[in-house]
């Protein structure tokens, strides 16, 4: 903020440096009444007990089996995808900068990338649905693949029901997060690899360098903030996703959204506040997924500028 | 390694993609087809079309998405215009606010809001008028990173201080400033943040689901549990909506930069 101390006595009011905020008040206001102020009454009923006074007690939620259960599979999930779809998503990434795809493909999965990484919600899950559900179309085409076995019976062994597979569960959820969550990588990293040159490879190779030295000593250093940056932005997407789960299982699966969506329909912990509690825990883990990712960001980006 | 090599490397991410893009998409629109047995056709999106609920849901986002983009816009661009010309050094300040709605999930949101709202002495959930107030703050908030975004970098293309000086040296009021000169040099910026929290509002569940209106999303997902073809036709309907206002906005935005490559080169 600007020093008060340097305004001249005399002026009007109007020329206060303070006066220059004025213009910010609806938005300020805005912003406090329906973001800062629910999330204070949540943060103080995390904190208190049903008479309002100060207590820790509700952080006896990490005991329960229950919600113990769903950080767990919430942090699986988010996990997972954010490693699974950001591997993929940087090598499709490397190949549409650097790894001469096509040009076709490149402006093909560059303008997808923008698409699918809002896509999500509830017709992500009607699709997988479609596709990979009892009688989605792959499952359909798996089951169909027979042959005559050793005794003359058929046996289909491509079925993935038949191993226990089911769309309605954590595989599931991993595998429709994962259509949201590699495209966000593409988004994320493509900047940070556009800012890998190709004179470092010539040099490097000029050097004498193999291509894992290249790799090791160069190109990867260079790309670690980004690459842990954008994984950690994919995990607290992953987190914080509720409509996909929500259509796929119909709420049966443990994840802290939807446990939270259960506490706020009928306050099945039994006590509002432990609910406050656990929707706060979720804010915790967001907050230090979202400013790691931005602290990271900020060192990749003296590579990316040119 | 060789670039034949590496060019196979690339050729094979870049098929996974486009395969696990494509797949279920493909997925959807077969399955949709399918209602009738043994041939293809439309059917299922008879039946969503011929469904009152579906034009209740329909009307109900879409009213409430142009609400949202109405007052989400009159609150953004003056801000950030006044962030430009009066208070750079906020920047910091709007750049943590903006990024609050990614900290916080829209669960923990719509929790907050049930908490604050369904009590004294801003009791709003009584009465479906006043919820709906709480689901246009909400999706203003939900679309707030998007909306910020897209008005900050069209604010950032045009010099603000020397239009504003112009402008108010041939006797221009703050206001006129705004909306006759700012305003139609943001045009593509106010369409993009207005098309992506369209899309955003349409698209959206969890507040309408747990403030119990009647939007598309909660529509959805009854439809989804108790039919089996009439929700792969909706995610098809769905997809449509998205790539129409995404697309329209590509359309605008490369229209845009032409005419403006034009201008410069003559």
């Amino acid at each position: 903020m600007s020093q008060e101390s340097a305004t001249p006595p005399r002026k009007a009011w109007r020329e206060h440096p303070l006066w220059n905020w004025v213009g910010f008040l609806p938005f300020f206001l805005f912003i406090f009444i329906f973001l800062i102020l629910p999330s204070l009454n949540l943060f103080t009923g995390a904190f208190t007990n049903q008479d309002g006074e100060f207590t820790l007690a509700n952080m006896n939620i990490l005991s329960n089996p229950f919600t113990l259960k769903s950080y767990i599979v919430s942090l699986q999930v988010s996990a997972i995808t954010a490693i699974v779809g950001g591997l993929f998503g940087f090598f499709v990434a490397y190949s549409i900068t650097h790894g001469g795809a096509p040009r076709w493909m490149r402006t093909l999965i560059s303008t997808f990338s923008g698409l699918a990484a809002n896509f999500g919600g509830v017709p992500l899950a009607f699709s997988f649905i479609a596709t990979l559900g009892q009688l989605g179309f792959i499952t359909v085409f798996l089951k169909g693949i027979c042959f005559a076995g050793a005794d003359g019976a058929e046996v289909c062994p491509f079925n993935p029901y038949d191993y226990g597979f089911t769309l309605y569960s954590m595989w599931g959820i991993v595998l429709a997060y994962t259509y949201f969550q590699f495209p966000l990588m593409i988004l994320t990293i493509t900047p940070a690899l556009e800012g890998l040159r190709n004179e470092w490879r010539e040099a490097a190779t000029n050097m004498g360098a193999t291509p894992f030295q290249y790799w090791r000593d160069v190109a990867l250093p260079v790309l670690m903030p980004s690459i842990l940056g954008a994984m950690l932005l994919l995990f607290g997407n992953a987190f914080g996703a509720y409509a996909t789960a929500r259509a796929l299982t119909g709420g049966s699966i443990y994840l802290i959204p939807i446990a939270i969506g259960q506490q706020i329909r009928g306050d099945v912990l039994g006590n509002p506040n432990e609910g406050y509690a656990l929707a706060f825990g979720m804010v915790i883990v967001m907050s230090i997924a979202i400013v790691a990712y931005t602290l990271l960001q900020k060192q990749a980006s003296r590579w990316t500028k040119s | 390694m060789s670039g034949k090599r590496l060019n196979l490397f690339a050729i094979f991410w870049g098929v996974a993609a486009l395969l696990y893009f494509f797949l279920p998409i493909y997925g959807t629109f077969d399955f949709s087809l399918r209602m009738e047995r043994g041939v293809l056709g439309f059917k299922a999106y008879q039946l969503v079309f011929a469904d009152p609920r579906f034009w209740q849901g329909f009307r109900y986002s879409f009213t409430m998405a142009i609400i949202t983009i109405a007052i989400s816009v009159s609150i953004f661009v003056p801000t950030v215009y006044w962030m430009y010309l009066k208070v750079p050094q906020a920047r910091p300040v709007m750049d943590v606010i903006t990024i609050l709605p990614f900290i916080i999930p829209g669960i923990v949101l719509v929790f907050g809001l049930i908490r604050t709202f369904s009590r004294p002495p801003l009791q709003l959930t009584l009465r479906g008028w006043s919820t709906d107030i709480l689901m246009i703050a909400g999706y203003i908030i939900i679309s707030m990173p998007y909306m910020f975004r897209a008005v900050d970098v069209g604010m950032r293309a045009i010099d603000v201080r020397t239009l504003t000086e112009a402008a108010q040296s041939l006797g221009s009021s703050w206001f006129q400033v705004l909306t006759d000169v700012i305003i139609p040099n943001l045009r593509i910026a106010i369409l993009s943040g207005s098309l992506i929290a369209f899309a955003t509002v349409m698209g959206e569940l969890i507040l309408a689901d747990f403030l119990v209106r009647p939007a598309l999303g909660p529509y959805m997902v009854r439809i989804g549990l108790t039919k089996a073809y009439e929700p792969a036709a909706l995610a098809i309907i769905s997809y449509s909506l998205t790539w129409f206002s995404l697309g329209l906005l590509n359309y605008f935005s490369s229209r845009n930069q032409r005419q403006q490559r034009q201008v410069t080169e003559e």
